[in-house]
């Protein structure tokens, strides 16, 4: 398969550059945001609570709060990322570029997940400002979050494509990614919550992905961390297929 | 003739709810020329050029550029094809260097500053290579256009209505721009509302009306075969017929007899050749005239009288 590097990079670049050009909404604010989080939940409140598994509850919410940032944000940038070329027209140049599938995405997901990337180590970062905390696989932790932060990006990308509003841009990471975050397990383990809520819980796909996060951090989890993997793994290949099925029909991207 | 760079055969196009667009065009482009596409508004000319870009999936038909089958060798082709949209359509908050940097990284060119540079010299915009688009006037926002999609050196351009909105000064700037890339031996496909922008410009004219091609030909041959040329005398006197001297010219009389009036010609000078020799011959017959007012017709006029005939057929 035939790939030209430069294309991909001509796009990865301007995305960045985009990206740094909105620093603030972009990077402060979610930082900010989860900041406050640490503040409130981990300091504040986490020093009344009692651990979790063994960890402290400060250190217990990082996963998931590092969950609820990287989904929303990589989401958000990727999504933002293709639908504003085709609200805007600029769509036409890449469509008449000699550009593919395999480009585009190592473009604009590439960026979204770096951009995502960005926002983890920031937030791991300050998060040592409010709470102590060791990371028990750290390698396991990076390939995770880089596993999640490209599967959601490509996920931003096919919804960049299918909307066709700006309302329609936020509704999924608005009203389904950050609701179920909270409810999989951000602030809490799910094997506490009473039968049958525990079970219902599982059915919250979101819930394995803080899980799987949680393990690598302090070698604790709701579920095991093959299971997390593995469906970490298929959402992709989903993502994947379903970007070159719209690719080869030219759904939404041209008429 | 040498093999065309572009031949489009039995392209068709339906968009979903039954437009159909295009309707089995036929068309072929030459290497080093321009070539004018007329037509009324949604007689297919951008869906024309978007199904050549890749931004339109024909319905049928076939596009074969640069001897390559779009369908199949499309990144090879597409690497050669340059598009100025008609809409006015970039990232407003980037600077100029950027838009053209990364139209050049984009269709696969390794970043070539000299070259950017020499290509926002000759578009006047290289004193606003670090202003956002968003400030800069309509008219340099569409040299701006011109620009990217000259930054990977395309061998095909087509330019989408180059200069719809843009002032006279500044459309004739761009006239001057375009016939520079032909002389550096660019081939061009524009469309345009302007006639006079085709026939001032343009080798050949292709005329589009409801997706169908109705006429592609040599601008002089088409203003040869098609063009007519109107000549209004008005008499000293009144005549009551023509002069049988005067017979053999076509002329008829209006006005009560005042006025005579020639048309004939081909639009290439045979017509105003003839109304000197009409008014050498009024002069031998010894009919006065007070005035005499000569009309070539326009490449405008042809346009609209062939539409006009078609539309009556229809």
């Amino acid at each position: 398969m035939y790939f030209n590097l430069r294309s991909a990079y001509a796009i990865y670049r301007r995305e960045m550059s985009r990206a740094f050009r909105t620093a603030f909404q972009s990077i402060l604010s979610p930082v900010l945001t989860t900041s406050l989080y640490f503040v409130v939940f981990g300091t504040v409140i986490g020093s009344r609570m009692e651990p979790v598994g063994g960890v402290s509850y400060g250190a217990f919410i990082i996963p998931g709060l590092l969950m609820l940032t990287l989904l929303g944000e990589t989401t958000s940038n990727a999504s933002f990322g293709i639908y504003m070329p085709r609200f805007t027209g600029t769509i036409y140049e890449l469509l008449s570029a000699p550009v593919g599938v395999a480009e585009t995405l190592v473009g604009f997901v590439g960026a979204a997940a770096t951009k995502g990337l960005i926002l983890a180590a920031i937030i791991l970062s300050t998060a040592t400002f409010f709470v102590d905390y060791h990371i028990a696989h750290p390698l396991l932790a990076a390939f995770y979050i880089m596993l999640v932060a490209a599967s959601f990006a490509l996920f931003g990308f096919i919804l960049g494509i299918w909307a066709d509003s700006f309302e329609k841009l936020g509704i999924i990471p608005m009203l389904i990614l950050t609701p179920l975050t909270f409810l999989g397990g951000t602030f809490y383990s799910i094997r506490e919550l009473p039968a049958p809520w525990d079970a219902v819980a599982l059915a919250n796909p979101i819930a394995f992905l803080v899980s799987g996060l949680r393990y690598s951090f302090y070698g604790v989890s709701d579920v095991p961390i093959a299971v997390s993997l593995g469906l970490t793994v298929a959402f992709l290949t989903i993502c994947v297929t379903v970007i070159a099925i719209i690719f080869r029909t030219g759904w939404r991207l041209r008429e | 003739m040498s093999e065309p760079i572009l031949s489009i055969r039995g392209l068709s196009k339906t968009y979903r709810g039954g437009v159909r667009a295009l309707d089995s065009v036929d068309l072929d482009i030459r290497a080093g020329e321009i070539f004018a596409l007329l037509g009324p508004n949604g007689a297919g000319k951008t869906t024309l050029i978007g199904a050549v870009c890749g931004l339109v999936r024909p319905t049928g038909g076939t596009i074969t550029a640069f001897g390559q089958d779009l369908s199949k060798d499309w990144r090879r082709a597409r690497a050669r094809i340059g598009l100025v949209p008609q809409e006015l359509a970039t990232d407003m908050f980037e600077t100029v260097w950027r838009a053209v940097s990364y139209s050049q990284g984009l269709f696969g060119k390794p970043s070539d500053p000299a070259r950017l540079e020499a290509i926002l010299k000759s578009l006047s915009l290289w004193d606003k290579k670090d202003v956002q688009i968003r400030v800069l006037s309509g008219g340099m926002k569409r040299r701006v256009l011109i620009a990217k999609a000259l930054a990977h050196e395309p061998e095909l351009l087509f330019l989408d209505e180059p200069t719809a909105g843009v002032d006279v000064e500044l459309r004739k700037g761009m006239w001057e721009q375009i016939a520079a890339l032909k002389e550096r031996g660019v081939t061009i496909i524009l469309t345009t509302h302007y006639i006079e922008e085709a026939e001032e410009m343009a080798d050949r004219v292709g005329i589009i009306q409801g997706g169908r091609i109705l006429m592609v030909d040599e601008k002089r041959a088409m203003m040869e075969r098609l063009g007519t040329t109107e000549a209004v005398i008005d008499l000293a006197g009144p005549l009551a017929e023509v002069p049988p001297a005067l017979a053999a010219f076509g002329v008829e009389l209006t006005e009560g007899g005042t006025r005579m009036i020639y048309r004939g010609g081909n639009g290439e000078g045979k017509g105003r050749a003839e109304v000197a020799q009409l008014a050498q011959a009024l002069t031998r017959a010894g009919i006065g005239y007070t005035s005499l007012d000569i009309h070539d017709s326009s490449l405008e006029d042809i346009f609209v009288s062939l539409l006009g005939h078609k539309s009556e057929a229809a």
